[in-house]
């Protein structure tokens, strides 16, 4: 105590001082203020991220707000998995207005779709990016993914042909191939409805039947293709196609050598 | 007591003892005299098997649809001893996993047992189905060539309607055994069948009931399609082929034109021993290509389609080549309905659908009558047109290939839209135009180009073959002489007939009494369509008078050469 009392008319008690006040001020106000956690910091800086790409790329179409325009429509509460599904699978941005937008090579890497995701977010919210295990076809029997396949025929093969080859729609627009589509794209595509695209609820299909449908997929387009060559895989088009190049005119070639052979008398 | 009296002779060939011939004989001699003594086929074969067949490529495109038929009832056999014609319904309990469990008809998943489970089935299913397309295709192509060939004519149009009755007898049979592995792509055939016969008018439903036994699909249809299948149609296939050989024989078989060849014979080879081999070896190719395609290439993949299910469609459905101009007609077709006091006439299904049948085998049937009611003539014909020479027949059969792929690829459209990237909807309106513009267009093309080659042969008869020397007369003028053709050549481009423009005839006789007319003004304008764009043939005036100058090229020819010599040994 000595030391102190001795000490408090010293020049640098009063400096000292207050930065002992602020010091236990500034402690005590970071224990009772509400936690602001490292992620939260992160978020607004994702969503600042996002509305940066936001306003270069999409606000042309889609509005400063996302409130939509005549180009575009309002993208206020479609969801993270919507956003996840056009921009990873490279549909949006879209290079020019068309009669549907085609898959492509995507543009963001995933940390800029999910920043992206984050600010059309704060909008409002809509059909949530899935979790792998509502999506993931891992774990079922032969018996659920034979029934994905007559769910698939039933829901998706009158757009999406027989085993997701893809299908002509009127106007020039058309069901894509699935055959290069990731599990979690066709669970999205299914929620969110993109495009000509009517939406499945999990009213319609459940997240089970969900998985069951995509582990369908992976089943069917990982299968040998029996029987031989696939020609085009075109049904009855390709076949009928390739009855008269080889049958016909392989045919027709042969004819012409054993007509041209005469014979020859012994 | 009216019993001959015995002939007794002093000696009998039977009596006498002879030696054992020392000549060797065939050891397949014995068997052969065997069957002989019972069948007299040596006296059947006598004459058969030295019949004339002439050589071209294009008279084996029917040997090819015999044969793709014969091997069809090879492979159908054996499907037949696996496929169950059944709808009943089981639960699919096969080894392919992606239908385990699946609810579908014994039909189907037979025909999946025949594909996975039995040994070589898939292989069989495979060639049965490529030789189906191969038998329609080509018995449409045979017929092409009978067609642009005129070998329809007199005395052939009998085996030409047999030929029709084949080729639609062909088409049931391929689209029933389209329908009967009971998959997804194939109850939409029938689904599609369904529609064309409710389409047709006042007793469309009642006809539904009668084929379906009920509504559709009901239980029935395949069990029927299956006796369609493998009894009634291919009962009457083997019936009109048979036919339709017989009077190949009967008539013996048409020749091209040429050196040596006349209506009154053939010009060939033997039956055997040289058309033997070489029709015998052909099967074994038609075979081993029929084998190779079912081996390599994969055909309708029934395991991926899946049980039929009339609640479900998929898109790319199509049916099988043969039958997709009707897809196509009805695919482009305007919605056109009528709704009169409560029945509905279906235009857009029943018109396209049922009428482009009845137009393509109608127009087929009636065409032999309606050529020679044209020209007026009423000969025989044994040796074959060039198609140039009949320009307008020829036009008219372009025409009709055009108007049917046109047709084809309405069938195929939404194909052709993904794999092209086109708009469905414009290709619909495109083809609803161009099936009517593209045929005319091309019967003017095919006939001009028809009438160039006429006139082509007619230069080159008359003033023969171009020699490829190019000569430079004093003057500086160029002039390219030319080599006279062979006889034989001559006689190949001018031996066909040109038949005169029919006249319409007097109305009344020579005493102006009112007769009836024998060449009606209609059938003289039909006519003089028909006929009068040929290119006239060289006259014997003509060919008498070029002769007399052609031997001048030949002379211009051996001067141009001799004074090139000249020139180079000055040199």
């Amino acid at each position: 105590m000595n030391f102190l009392s001795k000490r408090r008319r010293h020049a640098a008690a009063r400096p000292l001082l207050l930065l002992l006040a602020l010091l236990v001020v500034g402690v005590g106000y970071s224990v009772v203020s509400p936690q602001q956690t490292s992620a939260d910091t992160d978020m607004s800086q994702q969503v600042e991220e996002g509305k940066a790409l936001f306003n270069v790329s999409c606000s042309s179409c889609h509005g400063l707000n996302g409130e939509g325009t005549t180009q575009g429509p309002s993208l206020i509460g479609v969801g993270t998995a919507s956003v996840n599904f056009q921009v990873a699978t490279g549909r949006m941005p879209a290079a020019r207005p068309e009669a549907q937008i085609p898959a492509r090579t995507p543009l963001y890497s995933a940390e800029q779709v999910n920043a992206l995701a984050a600010y059309i977010s704060t909008w409002g919210a809509g059909v949530e990016s899935p979790k792998e295990s509502q999506y993931s076809p891992e774990g079922l029997s032969a018996e659920e993914i034979a029934r994905g396949g007559a769910l698939f025929r039933a829901n998706c093969s009158a757009c999406h042909g027989i085993v997701g080859g893809g299908g002509a729609l009127p106007g020039g627009k058309y069901a894509p191939s699935l055959l290069e589509t990731a599990n979690i794209h066709v669970w999205e595509a299914m929620r969110t409805g993109p495009q000509q695209m009517p939406v499945f609820s999990k009213d319609v299909i459940s997240d089970d039947d969900a998985r069951e449908i995509i582990g369908y997929l992976n089943e069917a387009h990982s299968q040998p293709t029996f029987g031989g060559l696939g020609m085009g895989e075109n049904g009855p088009v390709s076949e009928g196609f390739w009855v008269f190049i080889f049958g016909i005119g392989g045919l027709a070639l042969i004819a012409t050598w054993i007509a041209k052979k005469g014979a020859r008398a012994r | 007591m009216m019993a001959k009296p015995t002939i007794i002779t002093e000696s009998s060939p039977a009596l006498e003892a002879e030696e054992a011939p020392v000549t060797k004989k065939s050891p397949v001699a014995g068997p052969l005299g065997w069957a002989d003594d019972r069948l007299g086929l040596a006296k059947l074969g006598r004459g058969n098997l030295r019949k004339v067949f002439p050589d071209h490529w294009s008279f084996l495109l029917g040997e090819v649809a015999l044969y793709s038929f014969v091997i069809l009832l090879l492979t159908g056999v054996f499907l037949t001893i696996w496929y169950k014609p059944s709808m009943a319904e089981i639960e699919y309990a096969g080894s392919y996993q992606l239908m385990k469990g699946i609810p579908m008809s014994e039909a189907l998943s037979s025909t999946l047992n025949i594909s996975f489970d039995v040994r070589g089935g898939l292989l069989v299913r495979q060639i049965h189905h490529w030789a189906a397309l191969l038998f329609v295709a080509a018995a449409f192509v045979h017929m092409l060539r009978v067609f642009f060939t005129g070998a329809f004519r007199k005395p052939r149009e009998v085996n030409w309607l047999i030929g029709v009755g084949l080729l639609s007898m062909s088409l049931i049979a391929g689209f029933a055994g389209y329908s009967l592995p009971d998959d997804l792509l194939s109850g939409t055939g029938l689904r599609f069948v369904d529609g064309l016969i409710r389409s047709i008018p006042i007793i469309g439903t009642w006809a539904e009931f009668f084929v379906f036994g009920g509504q559709f699909p009901g239980d029935i249809i395949i069990p029927r399609l299956y006796m369609v299948h493998i009894l009634l149609v291919p009962g009457l296939l083997l019936g009109l082929i048979s036919a339709h050989l017989a009077l190949v024989v009967y008539h013996k078989h048409t020749q091209y034109p040429g050196p040596g060849r006349t209506e009154n014979n053939v010009v060939g080879y033997p039956l055997f021993p040289v058309y033997m081999a070489k029709a015998g070896g052909f099967f074994f190719v038609v075979f081993g290509l029929l084998v190779l395609m079912g081996g390599l290439f994969q055909i309708n993949p029934v395991w991926l389609y899946g049980p039929y299910d009339p609640a479900k469609i998929t898109a790319g459905s199509q049916p099988d080549w043969y039958m997709g101009f009707v897809e196509g007609a009805i695919r482009i077709v305007p919605n056109w309905e009528t709704h009169i006091w409560g029945t509905t006439w279906s235009w857009n299904v029943f018109v396209p659908g049922l009428g482009m049948m009845g137009l393509l085998f109608g127009l087929l049937a009636a065409w032999p009558f309606v050529e020679a009611w044209l020209t007026g003539d009423k000969r025989e014909h044994h040796v074959l047109d060039r198609p140039r020479n009949v320009p307008t027949r020829t036009a008219l059969g372009v025409a009709g290939i055009t108007a049917f792929s046109l047709f084809m690829i309405g069938g195929g459209n939404d194909i052709i839209a993904t794999r092209f990237r086109l708009d469905l909807n414009a290709i619909t309106l495109f083809l609803r135009v161009a099936v009517f513009v593209l045929p005319v267009i091309a019967f003017l093309i095919t006939r001009r180009v028809c009438i160039g080659l006429q006139r082509a042969d007619k230069e080159r008869v008359l003033h023969g073959s171009e020699s490829g020397i190019i000569s430079r007369a004093p003057d500086g003028g160029y002039s390219e002489p030319h080599l006279p053709i062979s006889v034989d050549e001559q006689y190949t481009l001018t031996s066909h007939l040109q038949h005169a423009v029919l006249e319409a005839g007097p109305t009344a006789d020579e005493n102006g009494i009112r007769i009836k007319q024998k060449v009606s003004p209609l059938r003289a304008r039909l006519s003089r369509w028909f006929l009068e764009h040929d290119a006239a043939k060289p006259t014997a005036a003509e060919l008498e008078e070029a002769a007399s100058h052609g031997v001048g090229g030949v002379r211009e020819i051996e001067a141009a050469e001799a004074r090139a010599l000249e020139e180079s040994s000055n040199r």
